[in-house]
């Protein structure tokens, strides 16, 4: 089966959302977000802080009720059959969502019984995911000692316990070191491996590159986006060609043969001694050395640059990621009061 | 992953409601984390031995002499008073500690499993009776080692101490309501107070009403905590059941059909 192409699988999509609407005071977190995602694809929600992600996720996981527009959750209405969808779903916030107080054990222990385990089966089912997320020895000590890592790990087991066919991970890698974080991805992986559908949201353009098999931009509430990681790159056009010269004079001269030869717009960097353009055509590259060759400039490097995520984003909202990361950050403040 | 694969959606049983027996269950497993939890920090049920020990020492030497001639008279008056009221001030905790338990990240996860949306609260203040527990037991014991013989007899004193915080528990969903509406877990710790001070001292706890001026004695004869205290004497003074005994009752049955369903609508609306 192709993962890429996102098709409903016996006509029912894993996530169905339409016009999702959610109104904190005069501000809205999400403005209209539609979704579709495959039952057994990992699909990434990526876009910075403040942009909806969580606000997304709360209404298609029933903790909050969306003010307009509707969601499915394998056909199943958040609104309408909101215990039916708790059922079909884990969720593992962007905080970890358990027990300080408690053990790992007993938390795992009380999760279980929750979910309709018996005492036996419980135990036996807290013990069995400790081990398979390596917090076997950490088991009996309460959760204040955990470090953010196993915390984490402990709250994706949490959300395992009733081998929900969705599962719902918002930003689990935030604030996690390099090494745990390529552990939590091989996880995530294998998760999907087993049948389950994740949708996950980040703001690490690199983690939705890495796992997603497609991804939904989400800026300012909107999806302004959405493929599979190579679309959204090729939207933007395809790699582009860089050129250094030996010396700045010349750099006027170079642009205007690299548009004269390739038939596009370039940059020049600031100090003047590099050249970028979009590659359309890499044959037409043979001309361009020839035509530089014969107007006797000297290059000091070339290289090819393949397109980002990050220049994706940049193309596709207009501003960068960092650049009203403050901006965004007190809406998103707000909005938590709001919510309080 | 060990097991193989999942359950497809196709082939699992579904239903959008919860059953009573599971809201039991459910309500039972939040109980259990409960007491864990106060296993784990033992520290939080200062206030419930404590105040038992100093109140009932403090109040009966200080207003026995005054109020009943001697101490020794003063005891069937004012153990069931200073129970009441230490058992019901105890459940103020209940929605501090409620309020604080929630502003905590696993309540989203509660939120989002397939349990009974009265299953968090239900069960937190169903744990919490183990605090009254202790606090009617302690009240008791201090009465007796004070020279406290109530003559109804021990059957009656424990259906007296059953009343209590079955009341006492009815009462916490007030405070329950007061946590889940409030910000701040200080915030709850003042309202209660503000509505529980004149309740539990404006009544016949500690000195008989016919000694109060006519317009404080109406709002003593009327007030709830009054009717539990006079229901309390009754019982361990003289083993009888009386008017008061199923008015009380019935007031703590009104108040959990209203706060009850009141409190776990404003919890299902916060997030």
């Amino acid at each position: 089966m192709n993962v890429n192409k996102n098709m409903p699988v016996n006509g029912k999509w894993a996530v169905e959302a339409q016009g999702l609407v959610k109104k904190f005071g005069s501000n809205y977190a999400v403005n209209g977000v539609n979704l579709n995602v495959r039952p057994g694809a990992i699909y990434g929600v990526l876009g910075p802080n403040g942009a909806g992600k969580t606000t997304t996720i709360k209404m298609l996981a029933t903790l909050l009720r969306p003010d307009a527009g509707s969601a499915k959750i394998f056909g199943y209405d958040v609104v309408k059959e909101p215990q039916i969808v708790r059922q079909l779903i884990g969720v593992t916030g962007q905080y970890a969502s358990v027990d300080e107080s408690l053990t790992a054990t007993e938390n795992l222990v009380i999760f279980s019984r929750l979910l309709g385990l018996g005492r036996a089966e419980a135990k036996h089912k807290s013990a069995e995911l400790l081990e398979e997320f390596g917090l076997t020895e950490a088991a009996k000590r309460p959760l204040k000692n955990f470090s953010g890592g196993m915390r984490r790990r402990l709250d994706l087991a949490a959300s395992l316990i009733a081998q929900p066919p969705l599962i719902f991970l918002d930003e689990p890698t935030t604030g996690l070191d390099p090494r745990t974080r390529n552990q939590m991805w091989d996880t995530i992986r294998r998760l999907v491996k087993t049948g389950s559908t994740v949708l996950l949201t980040t703001q690490y353009l690199q983690e939705a590159d890495e796992l997603a098999d497609r991804i939904a931009v989400i800026d300012r509430g909107r999806v302004v986006a959405e493929g599979t990681a190579d679309e959204l790159k090729a939207s933007i056009g395809r790699s582009s060609l860089q050129l250094r010269i030996q010396e700045s004079q010349d750099t006027e001269l170079v642009r205007r043969t690299v548009e004269q030869v390739l038939r596009v717009h370039s940059a020049v960097s600031p100090e003047g001694a590099k050249i970028t353009a979009p590659m359309a055509d890499a044959d037409k590259v043979t001309d361009l050395l020839i035509a530089l060759r014969a107007a006797g400039i000297k290059l000091a490097e070339m290289s090819v640059q393949k397109p980002t995520l990050d220049e994706v984003f940049l193309t596709i909202t207009g501003h960068g990621v960092k650049e009203d990361a403050s901006e965004e950050t007190d809406a998103r403040k707000k909005m938590n009061e709001e919510v309080k | 992953m060990k097991n193989a694969s999942i359950t497809p959606v196709s082939e699992r049983r579904l239903k959008n409601n919860t059953s009573l027996g599971q809201t039991f269950r459910n309500s039972l497993t939040m109980a259990y984390r409960g007491l864990l939890k106060i296993r784990r920090t033992p520290e939080q049920l200062f206030d419930v031995t404590l105040q038992p020990i100093i109140f009932t020492l403090m109040f009966t030497y200080i207003f026995g002499g005054a109020i009943s001639g001697d101490v020794q008279s003063y005891l069937p008056v004012i153990i069931p008073g200073i129970l009441v009221q230490t058992v019901i001030t105890t459940s103020i905790v209940t929605g501090v500690q409620l309020r604080e338990d929630m502003d905590k990240g696993v309540f989203d996860r509660f939120k989002s499993l397939p349990i009974a949306r009265i299953a968090p609260l239900a069960g937190a203040l169903l744990a919490d009776t183990i605090r009254y527990t202790i606090a009617t037991v302690l009240t008791f014991s201090m009465g007796y080692i004070m020279g406290y013989r109530p003559d109804g007899g021990l059957g009656n004193v424990i259906l007296a101490a059953l009343l209590v915080i079955v009341c006492s528990w009815a009462i916490s969903w007030i405070f329950a309501f007061f946590g889940v509406i409030a910000r701040t877990a200080s915030s709850v710790q003042g309202i209660s107070m503000l509505v529980l001070f004149p309740l539990t001292f404006l009544s016949n706890a500690f000195v008989p009403v016919k000694t109060m001026p006519s317009w404080l004695r109406w709002f003593a004869d009327i007030n709830p905590v009054s009717h539990l205290i006079t229901a309390v004497r009754h019982l361990t003074n003289s083993g009888s059941f009386g008017w008061d005994f199923a008015l009380t009752l019935i007031g703590a049955a009104v108040i959990v059909i209203v706060f009850a369903p009141l409190t776990v609508r404003a919890y299902m609306r916060r997030t």
